[in-house]
């Protein structure tokens, strides 16, 4: 047998999929042969990238109506199964609404899930995942030990996307069947925050603050730092919490995972949750007052100072260059 | 109107994890504390019922060991009575487990008109029981609320997105999880904190629920040490270190 139908959930932005999405599908055309996506919408602007990726089939829902993802999707895949496509694996991203596929599919099919993982491998007819704990300093592998569709949540950038696999994705109508009661919230309508400047997700460089910023008017000074490096501010959930900055700039475990060719961090301690979303920067500058803070520990450079002192000095050499 | 709110009691996360070397799952032995993303959930239950005008908050958790301190901390804070699930047999359980035991233990506190929980815990952080809690329990959701109101029987939810909010509305009953922050959880009084001494707490194991095959198809096989990142060179500023910092991002070409 072996492991070899695997499904991606993906998610798109704008007739796009998602990196996230990507990532997943490069990852699953590694690991068997019949990959297939399974997307919310009707899925035809979005078939050639995925397919491109591994997806040689695209399950499609057509529109939701405004019915939200996580009970649409998830009954729209049980009726595929049902239908008798039984994948042996199912990938989501650890997102929003990957999560919440992933939560109500496990009840349908009633199987486990492992969650936050960041690579997975396949020997026979057996799935271990590997999930960082503890900040990232362990590594827990686990296993399926039930019958398949396993399901798995994928923590963003454990694996690199990859073009190349070829055509568009053959789209396969896979509509929502009646929800009943448990189809009762809809959306009515959409905020999206405006940002200038390049996603924090995507920014090749990263400026972070923190706490030790002091005041939200202050937070200035890593947007200003940010835009003169074309990257992007980022904040620890401490001054996230405390209404500074909005929600989208939390990096971390309850936040984004960031991956830039740099990060600084300013003002930041380096809890373990706030580490999760960074660790895997490729250079790491920090600053801050206290030459026992955690982030230190895993600083290419560390400046023991003042952010008030440090970042206007820094801003103001790289503005006369 | 009659809220429940899940609760889960947690090793204080500040002191640093541990695993236990057979298991492999998280140690939990010693006192327990609220989850702080659950605070959010009890003050906003509260909140809602205060706005509604009648009606009261109720707790379901899983805990080992009978325990309760947690529990106590948001019956202080207001919450009028509880179920505590409490079985060896429960131990190392997964989040679809967890959630078939708190959806059974939510139907011995009565109809809900709607149950809040956190969007993940600060311990395992799966983020998945609610949802699949919602799933048992054949009930609609709304995940990642940033604000809750219930008008004419209708919850309105801003639901976080990964570009902003959506506006959602949602019939009743239902499940919720609340992101972190939504409300000021409040801190209990010292009346609280002596009237939650009497309030009722319910003991029950999976058994008296009718939970029935306890097990779960997943196994730690092993854990090891991640590879650590090594500590660069750490300098002291003496009022010239951001040229440090210039050359350094000259070095990397990202001026
Ligand atoms: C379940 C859970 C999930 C979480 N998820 C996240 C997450 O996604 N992201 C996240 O970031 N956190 C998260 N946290 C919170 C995390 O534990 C920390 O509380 C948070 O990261 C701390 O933020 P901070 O470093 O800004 O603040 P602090 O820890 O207070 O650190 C402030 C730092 O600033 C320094 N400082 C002060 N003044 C100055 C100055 N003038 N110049 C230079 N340095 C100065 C101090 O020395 C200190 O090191 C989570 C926590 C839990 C329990
Ligand atoms: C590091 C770590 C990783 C884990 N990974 C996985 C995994 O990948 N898959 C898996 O199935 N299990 C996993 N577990 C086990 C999982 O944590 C437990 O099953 C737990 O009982 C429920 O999941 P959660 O805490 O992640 O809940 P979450 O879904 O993160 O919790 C969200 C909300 O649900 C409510 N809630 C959750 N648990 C309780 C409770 N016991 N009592 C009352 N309310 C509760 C609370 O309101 C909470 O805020 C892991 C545990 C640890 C320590």
């Amino acid at each position: 047998m072996g492991i070899d139908n695997i499904w991606v959930f993906a998610q798109a932005a704008d007739g796009a999929p998602t990196t996230g999405t990507l990532e997943l599908l490069t990852k699953a055309r590694s690991l068997g042969s019949n990959v297939s996506a399974f997307i919310a919408g009707d899925g035809t602007a979005e078939a050639s990238a995925l397919g491109d990726h591994g997806a040689a089939k695209v399950y499609a829902t057509g529109d939701l109506g405004g019915v939200l993802p996580g009970v649409a999707v998830s009954s729209a895949m049980k009726t595929v199964i049902d239908g008798g496509d039984t994948p042996d694996l199912i990938m989501f991203p650890q997102s929003y609404e990957g999560r919440d596929v992933m939560s109500r599919l496990s009840v349908k099919l009633d199987r486990t899930v492992l969650t936050n993982s960041t690579e997975v491998s396949v020997d026979g007819d057996s799935v271990t995942v590997q999930t960082p704990i503890f900040g990232g300093a362990k590594l827990v592998n686990s296993t399926f030990t039930g019958e398949v569709p396993h399901l798995a949540a994928f923590r963003p950038k454990s694996f690199a996307a990859e073009a190349g696999a070829g055509a568009a994705g053959e789209v396969v109508s896979a509509p929502v069947p009646d929800l009943g009661s448990t189809g009762g919230a809809t959306v009515t309508a959409v905020h999206v925050e405006e940002t200038s400047g390049p996603k924090l997700d995507e920014a090749a460089v990263v400026v972070a603050g923190g706490r030790g910023i002091g005041e939200a008017e202050k937070f200035e000074m890593v947007e200003n730092l940010a835009k003169l490096l074309k990257g992007a501010p980022g904040a620890s959930r401490a001054i996230v919490d405390a209404g500074w900055v909005p929600y989208s700039y939390q990096v971390g475990q309850t936040g984004k995972v960031v991956k830039p060719t740099v990060y600084i961090a300013a003002g930041i301690s380096g809890a373990t949750q706030h580490m999760v979303g960074m660790k895997g920067a490729k250079n790491i500058i920090a600053i801050n007052k206290d030459q026992e803070a955690p982030i230190f520990g895993i600083a290419d450079l560390g400046i023991v100072g003042d952010v008030h002192k440090v970042l206007p000095q820094l801003i103001a050499a790289l503005e006369s260059r | 109107m009659h809220v429940i709110v899940c609760v889960k009691q947690i090793p204080d996360p500040a002191l640093p994890g541990e695993l236990d070397p057979t298991t492999n799952t998280l140690k939990r032995e010693g006192k327990l504390i609220l989850d702080e993303s659950d605070s959010y959930g009890v003050e906003m239950a509260l909140q809602l019922v205060a706005a509604a005008g009648d009606g009261e908050v109720s707790l379901v958790s899983m805990a080992p060991n009978d325990e309760v301190s947690g529990l106590r901390t948001a019956l202080a804070m207001g919450a009028a009575k509880a179920v505590l699930v409490s079985d060896p047999t429960l131990a190392g359980a997964d989040a679809l487990t967890t959630a078939k035991v708190l959806a059974a233990a939510t139907k011995k506190l009565g109809d809900a008109d709607l149950i809040i929980a956190g969007t993940e815990s600060s311990d395992g952080y799966t983020g998945t029981v609610p949802e699949q809690m919602a799933e048992v329990l054949g009930l609609p959701s709304v995940t990642f609320a940033k604000t809750v109101e219930v008008a004419d029987g209708t919850l309105k939810v801003d639901r976080q997105t990964e570009e902003g909010y959506d506006e959602v509305t949602c019939s009743l009953p239902a499940v919720v999880s609340v992101t972190a922050g939504v409300v000021e959880p409040r801190y209990p009084s010292f009346k609280g904190i002596m009237s939650a001494k009497s309030k009722p707490v319910e003991n029950v194991t999976a058994a008296d629920l009718g939970v029935e095959s306890v097990s779960w198809a997943q196994q730690i096989v092993s854990v090891e040490d991640a590879p650590a990142r090594e500590a660069g060179e750490i300098i002291e500023d003496d009022g010239e270190s951001f040229n440090k910092i210039v050359e350094f991002l000259d070095e990397l070409k990202v001026i």
